[in-house]
């Protein structure tokens, strides 16, 4: 079995942006689920201070990061949305 | 419609009689959460549908680099018109204030926000008539344009907390929303599902506390105690309500309540203002941004707001 926890160069970054508010967390678990269901592997931050989340423009949390670019703020995203993230 | 459906379940089901208070009490909790769970769910997906929920992102934009009473209209009614959650607080704060607008803008932005929005304002016109909800929009855009004015006299400038000046703003390119109607119609339960998974606690506990109020308490110790004509109900309501948090849907149930026992309009207004916008939990989460003096300056310039406000609609009423 091929060591799971070695940092892939290609493995997609995703970050969640927000306080520590309860939908942040849904958000962070859904797209952790969607990612095992779809057997690829990511790399997935919290970031929590508040200066590093409105560097990224974004006053309403959960908002979301894939690669460096901001792809969704405000509210518990949809599942079609996550699956795209993950495998897009 | 609901009257009926409650009387049923109630009445008949249960065999509960109409005139005692565990019947009335249950007749009203029935009847309450069948109707502003049914308004909750058709409100927000019809707000869902037309994509009507402005973003903070956007507000801060429409509202930045416009001269003094311009900024403060818009902030007063989009914040109107944007429920936030309280968690939202921290971050737009911060972005006002980076985005140059004066604080006392910002203040009456945030004064609107929890006190009113559209999903509130229609429940308002299906529980307690027309009339009452337009008092309490009315009321609450009044308070927030000229408590944003007093806040700014108080210079509050010097009490935003020092990191706050520093924070720069990155660019925000949002991804275009899905225009197409399968898009809105997802988006719209997505709301329905988020914003009653927020408030249905709220609501609940509203309209139990309303249950309990409608059959326990009696007419005439209402009358004599609650009636309006004594000075200190209204501040009495107003300090009722800072412990005690729910927001301006949860607080629906228990103004009916009220009214309909015979309490005076002021009084009730009043409580229903300060419950909604006026909470230890808020100022906690503010306290990130801003130091305690200006919090109380804050509490202080609400509670004689909704007390004014209070004394006058018993007046007039």
């Amino acid at each position: 079995m091929l060591p799971r926890n070695i940092r892939n160069e290609d493995m997609k970054n995703i970050k969640v942006l927000g306080g520590g508010c309860r939908n942040c967390e849904i958000t962070a678990q859904v797209i952790a689920l969607a990612a095992k269901q779809a057997g690829i592997e990511i790399e997935l931050e919290k970031i929590t201070d508040i200066a590093e989340i409105m560097g990224y423009g974004v006053m309403s949390t959960p908002g979301v990061v894939v690669d460096g670019k901001l792809v969704h703020s405000g509210g518990v995203p949809g599942p079609d949305q996550v699956r795209d993230w993950v495998e897009g | 419609m609901f009257d009926t459906l409650a009387g049923l379940l109630v009445y008949q089901g249960l065999g509960l009689d109409p005139a005692s208070r565990v019947g009335a009490a249950l007749h009203f909790f029935v009847m309450d959460v069948a109707k502003i769970f049914a308004l909750l769910v058709l409100v927000i997906y019809v707000v869902g549908l037309l994509r009507a929920m402005l973003s903070p992102e956007r507000v801060r934009e429409f509202v930045r680099g416009r001269p003094d009473w311009q900024a403060r209209g818009l902030a007063v009614s989009l914040g109107a018109v944007t429920p936030f959650c309280s968690c939202s607080s921290v971050p737009l704060f911060i972005g006002f204030v980076e985005a140059g607008i004066p604080l006392g803008v910002t203040f009456s932005f945030l004064i609107a926000s929890p006190m009113i929005n559209e999903v509130a304002a229609v429940i308002l016109v299906g529980i307690l008539g027309w009339k009452l909800a337009a008092l309490y929009v009315a009321a609450g855009l009044l308070i927030a344009w000229f408590g944003g004015l007093a806040m700014q006299a108080f210079k509050p400038e010097r009490w935003v907390e020092e990191y706050v000046w520093k924070i720069q703003m990155g660019q925000v390119d949002l991804p275009e929303p899905d225009r197409s109607f399968a898009g809105r119609h997802h988006y719209a339960v997505a709301e329905v599902r988020e914003i009653l998974g927020r408030l249905w606690k709220w609501v609940f506990l509203g309209i139990g506390a309303g249950a309990l109020f409608h059959g326990f308490v009696p007419q005439e110790w209402v009358g004599e105690h609650l009636g309006g004509d004594a000075w200190y109900t209204v501040p009495a309501a107003v300090g009722l309500g800072v412990p005690l948090y729910s927001n301006a849907t949860g607080v629906i149930p228990v103004a009916e309540a009220m009214l309909g026992k015979g309490v005076a309009v002021g009084t009730t207004l009043a409580l229903m203002m300060s419950v909604a916008a006026l909470s230890i939990p808020e100022m906690l989460i503010l306290r990130k941004v801003i130091k305690w003096q200006a919090l109380a300056v804050f509490a202080g310039v609400l509670g004689v707001a909704f007390t004014l406000v209070g004394w006058g609609f018993n007046l007039i009423a």
